[in-house]
C-alpha cells in the first residue's frame, strides 16, 4: 500500500498541489483522473520520487520515502516499475535487451535464468518473439507492452503508469488497461495509474482519485461515480455525450 | 549570476558522475561501447585531418622558409613541433569537440526528453553515473592514442609533400624530423589532450543531461555543449601552455 499525506509542491511561485492526501491499495488498479495541468503527473513524480515535494510525506508501506536515506530509497526504487507515457525504452537497445536492463543492473541470475526471464515477461504481455526488434520498429501498442515488461520483470510491489494510453486507438488502450489490470490482480501489486482516459476510469478505476486545479476533489469506485455530487467531477467524468447515456442508463 | 548557477550545477552532477558504479560488468560494457563510439568512430576524421594539416603546413613553412641562411632541414623540425605543440591535441580536439561533443549533448538530451534517464532514475540507477561516466573513461583513454596517431600522420603529410614537390627534399625533411627532438613536448601534448578529454565529455553531458523541452531544444543543448567546449579548450590551452612550457 502506498500512503500520501499532505502532499505540496510549486513550481516558480506557482501552486501545483495543495495538501493532496490519499491512500492506494495493493492489488487494486488506482487511478489519478483530473484535467490537463491538474497536477496529476506532478503528483506521480512526487509520488516515485522524481519530484521533491515542497510538504508532505510519501509512504511505502509505513516506510517514509520522503525521510528515507539514500540505501531505503535505492532499495524502494528496486521495488518500482514504472510505465511512461512514450515507453521510454532504451532506442538504442533490442527489446531483449531493454527487458534485461533491471536484471542485468540488480538481479544475480545467470544468463540463461535471464533470458528464460524476458522471454516470460515477453509472453505475458503478448508479444513472444520479438526480442531481437528495436522499439522504433514496433507499434505503439507493443511498445507499450514491451515497456510493461520490462516494469514487470523484476516482480515489483508497485507499478506506476503515466498516461499508459496516450496516442493509442481505443482498442488497443483497453487491451493494454486490461493487461495492467490482471497483472495488479495476478502478482498482487498496488497500482497507479494516471489517466484522463474515461474508457480506463470505467474499466480498471478500482480506486479513484480526481484532482482539481491540485485539490483533491473526488475520491472513490468506478460503482460510485455515477452517484457523485461534485460538479467538477460529474463536468469532466460525463462530459462526452457516451458518458452522458451512460449516466442517463444508470 | 547564471554562470556560478551552471558551475554549481555541474559540480553537482560530476559529484553524481564520479561515484561507485551500480554494477561494474554493466558499467565496463559501456566503457567498450563507447570507446568504439567516441575513440574508434573518430579515427578517420582525425586521420584525414592530420595528413593535410601536416602536408599544408610542410607546404606553407616550405614557401616562407626561402632563405639562404635558413637551413632547408627547419622545415621538418617545425612541422614536427607545431603538429606536436599543438595541431595534434588543440585543433583535433576542437574538431573532436564539434564531432564527439555534440553527439554526446544529443544523444543525452534525447535520452532526457524521452523520459529514458527517469526510467533509469526509476529503476534505482545512477543515471549520470551510468551514462557519463563510460564516455569520460573512453575519451581519457582514447584521445592520448588520437593525439599519437595524429602527429604520426601529420609528420607522414609532410613526407608526401616532400616526396611529391621540391619544395623540401626527402632527407632534409627527415634531418628536421630528428633534430632537437624534446620528448617532454609528448608529455605537454598528453596532458592538454586529457584534460581536453575531459572536459569535451564533460560540459557536453551537462547539457545534455540539463535538455528540457523537445527536438528544437536538444538541437540547442548540442550547439551550446560545442560552443562552451571550445571556450573551455581555448582557456585550458593557455593554462596549460603558461603552466608547463614557460
Amino acid at each position: 500500500m502506498i500512503r500520501i499525506e499532505n502532499i505540496e509542491k510549486s513550481f516558480l511561485g506557482a501552486k501545483v498541489l495543495l495538501g493532496v492526501s490519499a491512500e492506494f491499495y495493493e492489488g487494486k488498479t488506482n487511478l489519478i483522473i483530473g484535467q490537463s495541468g491538474s497536477g496529476k503527473t506532478v503528483l506521480l513524480k512526487c509520488i516515485v520520487g522524481l519530484n521533491q515535494p515542497d510538504n508532505g510525506s510519501v509512504f511505502y508501506d509505513d516506510r517514509n520515502y520522503s525521510l528515507a536515506n539514500f540505501k531505503t530509497k535505492k532499495a524502494i526504487r528496486e521495488e518500482i516499475g514504472m510505465i511512461f507515457q512514450g515507453s521510454a525504452l532504451f532506442t538504442s537497445e533490442t527489446i531483449q535487451d531493454n527487458v534485461m536492463f533491471p536484471m542485468e543492473m540488480f538481479g544475480n541470475q545467470s544468463k540463461k535464468e535471464k533470458l528464460l526471464r524476458v522471454n516470460q515477461c515477453l509472453e505475458r504481455v503478448g508479444i513472444s518473439g520479438t526480442n531481437h526488434l528495436f522499439p522504433g520498429e514496433l507499434s505503439g501498442g507493443m511498445q507499450k507492452r514491451a515497456a510493461i515488461a520490462r516494469a514487470i520483470v523484476l516482480n515489483p510491489k508497485y507499478l506506476f503508469c503515466d498516461e499508459p494510453n496516450s496516442g493509442l486507438d481505443p482498442k488497443t488502450s483497453l487491451k493494454i488497461d486490461e493487461l495492467i489490470s490482471n497483472i495488479t490482480k495476478d502478482y498482487n501489486i498496488t497500482t497507479i495509474i494516471n489517466t484522463h482516459d474515461m474508457n480506463s476510469v470505467m474499466q480498471i478505476g478500482e480506486n479513484i482519485l480526481f484532482l482539481n486545479n491540485g485539490v483533491k476533489d473526488w475520491e472513490g469506485t468506478n460503482k460510485v461515480m455515477f452517484d457523485s455530487d461534485s460538479e467538477t467531477f460529474n463536468s469532466f467524468v460525463f462530459a462526452s455525450e457516451m458518458a452522458k447515456l451512460l449516466k442517463q442508463k444508470q | 549570476m547564471k554562470f556560478f548557477t551552471h558551475i554549481g550545477k555541474y559540480m553537482l552532477l560530476m559529484g553524481k558522475v564520479f561515484s561507485r558504479p551500480d554494477r561494474f560488468r554493466m558499467f565496463f560494457k559501456q566503457v567498450f561501447k563507447e570507446i568504439e563510439i567516441i575513440g574508434m568512430n573518430s579515427l578517420g576524421i582525425v586521420a584525414i585531418v592530420s595528413v593535410f594539416m601536416g602536408a599544408v603546413l610542410t607546404l606553407q613553412v616550405g614557401i616562407n622558409f626561402i632563405h639562404p641562411l635558413i637551413p632547408n632541414y627547419l622545415i621538418g623540425l617545425t612541422v614536427r613541433d607545431t603538429m606536436i605543440l599543438e595541431f595534434a591535441s588543440t585543433i583535433i580536439c576542437l574538431i573532436l569537440a564539434g564531432k564527439t561533443g555534440s553527439n554526446i549533448a544529443s544523444e543525452i538530451g534525447t535520452m532526457r526528453i524521452t523520459e529514458q534517464i527517469d526510467a533509469l532514475e526509476i529503476m534505482g540507477v545512477n543515471s549520470a553515473n551510468y551514462l557519463i561516466l563510460p564516455k569520460v573513461i573512453a575519451a581519457l583513454m582514447f584521445f592520448p592514442i588520437l593525439t599519437l596517431i595524429s602527429i604520426m600522420l601529420g609528420v607522414a603529410g609532410g613526407i608526401g609533400v616532400a616526396l611529391l614537390t621540391d619544395v623540401v627534399t626527402f632527407y632534409d625533411y627527415l634531418d628536421g624530423l630528428r633534430l632537437f627532438f624534446q620528448p617532454f613536448y609528448i608529455l605537454y601534448t598528453i596532458v592538454k589532450m586529457l584534460v581536453y578529454a575531459f572536459i569535451i565529455t564533460t560540459v557536453s553531458a551537462y547539457h545534455g543531461y540539463y535538455t528540457n523541452g523537445g527536438a528544437l531544444e536538444v538541437g540547442k543543448s548540442s550547439t551550446i555543449a560545442v560552443v562552451y567546449s571550445i571556450i573551455a579548450i581555448l582557456v585550458m590551452d593557455l593554462v596549460i601552455t603558461q603552466l608547463m612550457l614557460t
